[in-house]
């Protein structure tokens, strides 16, 4: 069979999984805190006799997207957005230390304070409990301060300062539940040069006119990759006929 | 199929939801002690398609992978326990708890109940009733004949009798509290019952160990802000239309290549 059908074919299947990546970021356009994933082409020359033509694409995650998401305002003392870069440390489900953008917290009935996904929020010596409290506040450099239940608004006490971090972006993968971890395995060391903003939480910065447009392109560049496909079996009718003649 | 309409029906789905969290929200605009939902959507599991790091050679590794994301999903809706504004209605049995707790109220099959919405009334045996008709914990009952009642901002029921100088403290409005409100479960008829996650009721005198004070004569209003639930309501749309877009796009692709092999 002619090699011309398999690159096609390659290039085909890939670009049906950068459309699949798509997707996924205009389906996460309104989850909170959420990065947009980005996607590439590589080449991958297949050298043998013959002309060289036989180069595969092979289509993969480079990252993600940095540019910081919109803020909403939403008045709530337990969301919180980080200002600029950096992130918010949380246990992950493997017991790993896990960073990520989403600051909409929660207290538990054990008092201890959850993201919405239900991580636990970690501060510089583990994870951060809120006792009874009538009211609570995150400052900007993340330490939690509550008035203890049954105390006047003069008694403040302090229980815990979120971790916050900024690793090298180079160093952080995106692992299967969504959170972010440092590839070499290392937890990140708090950075006390972040800031949080409470009452407000980061929206998806997914570029959704982005999105639909690359959405386009995929789209027609998987047309022309079937096109080609096409061209290959017509090829070989044509030769098969020519065949047959002779 | 192709993880593409999969991944984008996903996006549908949760829009979905968070547009009826938000007509729900819409229709409780006028729903004393209501509180607003919000829906907290989560990105799904990520497929490893290719490992990032994997060793290309004896002493290189693959700096990047595939790792293709599956979509997204709603985990929670939470409430959202910001104070109602007070609307003065005059009538003498509408309470508004200014600040922390809930009323507690005795639901028909024997169990707790708590809520936010204070517009009492009383029943044929004179006792403080909600609007469907439970009876509030710990029981008041307005003696026959009360020409005046007064609940304090700290509970204390008082009725003035007819024929008496002095009035007659009648019984004691108590409020409880949870560690997290958010996790109560919704019953309907403004009514939220304990879970595991909110957990256990703490009751206490109005305006002492934080909980909140009462206002007499007064209702809370729902903490639904119109122009949030609007510009969420576009928001969903537009995110909904988007992902229904990338789901005729990527079936185009694959009619395409039916047709066309």
């Amino acid at each position: 069979m002619d090699k011309l059908l398999y690159v096609a074919m390659s290039g085909a299947k890939e670009t049906l999984r950068a459309q699949a990546a798509n997707n996924h970021n205009l389906a996460n356009a309104s989850t909170t805190g959420f990065r947009a994933d980005l996607s590439a082409f590589q080449s991958r020359a297949v050298t043998g006799s013959g002309y060289a033509s036989r180069v595969y694409a092979t289509n993969a995650t480079t990252g993600w997207d940095s540019t910081g998401g919109a803020l909403i305002a939403t008045g709530k003392d337990l969301d919180i957005s980080v200002q600029g870069d950096g992130f918010i440390a949380v246990q992950g489900n493997d017991g790993h230390e896990g960073y990520t953008r989403a600051g909409d917290l929660r207290v538990d009935p054990n008092g201890l304070l959850l993201t919405g996904t239900g991580h636990q929020v970690l501060g510089d010596g583990g994870p951060i409990s809120v006792p009874p409290h009538s009211s609570i506040s995150i400052a900007a450099d993340g330490t939690v301060s509550i008035v203890p239940l049954g105390q006047s608004a003069a008694t403040t006490a302090n229980v815990g300062r979120i971790k916050l971090v900024n690793p090298p972006q180079d160093l952080l993968v995106r692992s299967e539940n969504g959170l972010l971890h440092q590839s070499d395995g290392a937890d990140a060391p708090a950075d006390a040069a972040v800031r949080i903003a409470s009452g407000s939480l980061e929206s998806s910065n997914v570029n959704v006119a982005d999105a639909m447009v690359q959405m386009i392109e995929l789209a027609r560049h998987f047309e022309l990759q079937v096109k080609a496909m096409r061209t290959a079996e017509e090829n070989g009718a044509a030769s098969a006929q020519l065949l047959r003649m002779g | 199929m192709n993880p593409a309409l999969w991944a984008a029906k996903t996006g549908l789905d949760a829009q979905q939801t968070r547009m009826t969290v938000t007509a729900n929200n819409l229709a409780n605009v006028n729903t004393s002690g209501f509180k607003k939902g919000r829906a907290i959507f989560e990105d799904t599991l990520y497929q490893n398609v290719r490992q990032v790091g994997g060793a290309t050679s004896q002493d290189t590794q693959a700096p990047i992978g595939l790792s293709l994301g599956t979509g997204v999903r709603v985990v929670a809706t939470e409430r959202t326990y910001t104070q109602g504004s007070l609307l003065q209605t005059g009538n003498g049995l509408d309470l508004a708890v200014q600040g922390r707790g809930f009323f507690q109220i005795l639901l028909p099959d024997g169990t707790l109940g708590y809520t936010r919405d204070g517009s009492f009334q009383t029943n044929a045996q004179g006792q403080l009733v909600t609007s469907s008709g439970y009876v509030v914990q710990p029981g008041i009952s307005i003696p026959d004949g009360a020409q005046t009642v007064t609940i304090g901002s700290d509970g204390v029921v008082s009725a003035q009798l007819a024929g008496q100088s002095a009035p007659t403290q009648v019984g004691t409005l108590q409020l409880v509290d949870f560690v997290n409100p958010a996790g109560l479960q919704p019953r309907g008829e403004n009514i939220l019952t304990e879970s595991a996650s909110s957990g256990p009721a703490q009751s206490g005198t109005p305006g002492l160990n934080g909980l909140g004070t009462l206002a007499q004569g007064s209702l809370e209003s729902s903490n639904v802000n119109v122009v949030e639930e609007l510009v969420n309501m576009i928001e969903t749309q537009r995110a909904y239309e988007m992902n229904s877009k990338a789901i005729a796009t990527t079936d185009q692709m694959l009619q395409y290549i039916s047709n066309n092999l």
